[in-house]
């Protein structure tokens, strides 16, 4: 078990200006998890009209393109989920959420414009299509592990947005699209992540879906700041059979039930 | 019946693309409904569209048109408007009321009653403006505008600004009936903004029991403060509350000089007083330009609307009553929890059946911007196509649920541990609730 803090802090950043896909289920899932394994939790949601509270979990979801602006503008101005980052603070970013803790984001017009700077990722409006479906990817084999080291299950959402993400150097992908678009720069990659600050298209909510990632984050969140890269704080395992149904249903939907020669393929040339 | 006279251009002679047109919309229905496919409205009326693209417009001709469009409350409000501007033989007022409420569905419904002088069309949010040019409506009435299948139609603000510039092409409206009334709810900071751009409005206080779209200022980007009081103001720019010409104050609707009116309709819960005051205001002009009545005859005429295609109707299945409610997005199930509170007992148990098809939306994300914590304490039973991401909602909201597959299965189920005569509660969303209709 860990010796982190058995006391957890969990704030969902600006629902008023950025919850338009259920993405306010992240900090609910993350609260409930905590607390069915005896840890205390507190769950704040944290307004804009307010400063940013202290928390050891953020989480930042999807809105719409003045709200984003919005956000980001405050965020920064406030200036409290930078210094907690730095402090070893967890944040999960979906969306316009994983858009504005990068670089750059991009407004309705495509001006450029200053994101958190949590990740290296830079964002521009797409020229195709909106991306609106069923995302599937699986964990890059650098990504996050489990408490156990092991490899994050894939990773099952709906992606609805606009713009095209290209991870730079100082952050790294989270996953490689297998049915969706994700980052949509061309590289097949979804998501983005560097220490304990992660980024991705999907929502679901994305937590709800993937409750591994789920225990990755509030094990992160659990580790003292200064243990080694990696180190996850492991959790007793819950009854996740509902989970694991939902899970299952969609990825079978998603996969039409079989798989085909194509996916047999792509996923024989992508392991490591 | 009344035979009205028809305004001559509607009698006029028709080219023979739109007479063809005309003809395949009966005869696609007609065969639509042989075939045991539905009433057919859609399709026929797609086949009309198809043979002659102009056909909205044409069969919107020489009628006095309202359109009815909202998130929630669409297919009730129109319902409650047409029986408003109803004689009580019910002559002369055509409507799309299968829940159609696209182009197709508007020229199928028009196409049916060439006669009928008056028309209330339920208008889908993404055709307003598309509908306005074709159809040159006398009312336009505007509920509210809150997250609904992100997918498909839009977010909130990309809608509200196509709204906006739809709206601001509109010509006042004229004591002789000329031009368009805009009826719209003061109380909907999106809805507000859009309707500012009309030339004539008349505001109504309807209630919005959904903030969380609104909180952004559609003007400026400030944030929208609301007070308890009701009123609400952005922080940065003049953007405010408008006044109203009429106020919803409980089950009584208090005009601007005072006059109160009791809103006495058979429908449950706030949100249908909320649309019954909306159906009253935006009749009470079109009456009296008729010479047909007053505000006064159209309140004592919504009365008579007891249910809306099934909704809000209560079904006997195995010894027990079953009320049957229908609610699509965050917002809609905020008022059915609410009109649960208010005319149910906290412990009747709760049948939730979710699908996620085309016309539902694709994304089940929103089922997280529902309050299902509201449930805690009564017995839960979650089913539809999505059932399992509604199980998993439920588990983490704590409300204790059994998932089953199949509406009417599920309620067997909670009837199962039911007292006989217990009262069940049914919601479901778009094409749940039809799938349960069909089954029953």
């Amino acid at each position: 078990m860990s010796a982190g803090p058995r006391r957890l802090v969990i704030a969902v950043v600006y629902p008023d200006l950025l919850g338009t896909y259920g993405d306010g289920g992240n900090g609910v899932v993350l609260a409930r998890r905590a607390a069915w394994r005896g840890i205390e939790v507190e769950l704040v949601q944290a307004t804009s009209d307010r400063p940013v509270p202290r928390a050891d979990l953020y989480t930042v979801g999807g809105g719409e393109d003045g709200p984003q602006v919005r956000a980001a503008t405050t965020l920064l101005e406030d200036g409290t989920l930078v210094e907690r980052v730095a402090e070893g603070a967890v944040v999960l970013g979906v969306c316009a959420g994983f858009q504005l803790i990068g670089t750059t984001f991009p407004d309705n017009l495509d001006r450029p414009h200053e994101g958190v700077g949590l990740l290296d990722l830079t964002t521009t409006k797409g020229t195709g299509p909106r991306a609106v479906g069923e995302l599937v990817a699986t964990p890059a084999p650098d990504a996050p592990r489990t408490a156990g080291g092991d490899r994050l299950p894939r990773l099952t959402g709906f992606e609805n947005h606009g713009g095209v993400s290209a991870v730079g150097p100082r952050s790294r992908p989270l996953a490689r699209v297998e049915r969706g678009v994700g980052n949509g720069s061309g590289d097949g990659t979804e998501g983005a992540w560097s220490h304990r600050v992660l980024g991705t298209y999907l929502h679901g909510p994305v937590l709800a879906r993937n409750t591994a990632l789920a225990d990755v984050l509030l094990g992160w969140a659990l580790t003292p700041a200064g243990a080694p890269e990696g180190t996850v704080a492991a959790l007793e395992p819950l009854d996740d059979h509902e989970e694991l149904a939902l899970r299952a249903e969609r990825l079978e939907a998603t996969d039409g039930g079989r798989t085909g020669w194509r996916d047999m393929a792509r996923r024989v040339l992508t392991r490591r | 019946m009344t035979v009205r006279a028809l305004p001559a251009d509607a009698t006029a002679p028709r080219s023979a693309r739109t007479s063809l047109a005309t003809a395949s919309v009966s005869a696609v229905n007609r065969l639509s409904r042989a075939l045991g496919r539905g009433s057919g409205t859609v399709a026929g009326g797609r086949v009309g569209l198809l043979v002659d693209p102009g056909l909205l417009a044409t069969s919107a001709t020489g009628r006095n048109i309202a359109l009815v469009t909202g998130t929630n409350g669409k297919t009730t409000t129109t319902r409650l408007l047409a029986t408003a501007l109803s004689d009580p033989d019910g002559a002369g007022v055509v409507s799309n009321d299968t829940g159609a409420n696209m182009p197709a569905g508007h020229v199928a419904a028009l196409v049916g009653a060439p006669a009928a002088p008056l028309a209330v069309l339920e208008v889908d949010e993404g055709y307003l403006g598309r509908c306005i040019v074709e159809t040159a409506p006398q009312v336009v009435v505007l509920l509210n505008l809150s997250r609904d299948q992100l997918d498909r139609i839009a977010e909130v603000r990309m809608l509200v600004d196509r709204w906006r510039t739809a709206l601001g092409t509109l010509t006042a409206a004229s004591a002789g009936g000329g031009g368009t009334l805009v009826v719209a709810n003061a109380d909907d900071p999106m809805v507000a903004w859009a309707a500012a751009a009309a030339p004539s409005v008349r505001w109504v206080g309807a209630g919005q029991v959904w903030h969380d779209d609104a909180v952004g200022c559609p003007a400026c980007g400030g944030r929208i403060e609301f007070t308890a009081g009701g009123a609400w103001a952005c922080d940065r720019c003049d953007f405010a509350r408008p006044d109203v010409a009429a106020d919803v104050v409980g089950d009584e609707l208090v005009l601007a000089d005072g006059t109160r009116h009791r809103l006495a309709i058979a429908l449950p819960g706030q949100f249908n007083r909320a649309n019954a005051a909306m159906a009253a205001i935006a009749a009470a002009p079109i009456l009296e330009a008729r010479g047909q009545g007053d505000l006064e005859t159209a309140l004592d005429r919504l009365g008579a609307v007891t249910e809306v295609a099934g909704r809000f109707s209560t079904i006997t299945r195995s010894d027990h009553p079953v009320r049957l409610l229908l609610a699509k997005n965050p917002a809609g199930w905020t008022a059915i929890f609410d009109l649960l509170d208010e005319t149910g007992d906290p412990a009747d148990p709760v049948v939730l059946s979710v699908n996620a098809r085309t016309a539902d939306g694709f994304d089940t994300s929103w089922l997280w911007d529902v309050p299902f914590e509201r449930l805690v304490g009564r017995p839960a039973v979650a089913t539809g196509e999505r059932r399992l991401d509604l199980g998993v909602r439920l588990r983490y909201a704590g409300v204790d649920h059994a998932v089953v597959d199949g509406p009417s299965a599920a309620i067997d189920h909670a009837a199962a541990s039911t007292p006989s005569g217990g009262r069940i509660e049914f919601l479901g969303n778009y094409t749940a609730f039809a799938d349960l209709r069909r089954e029953l």
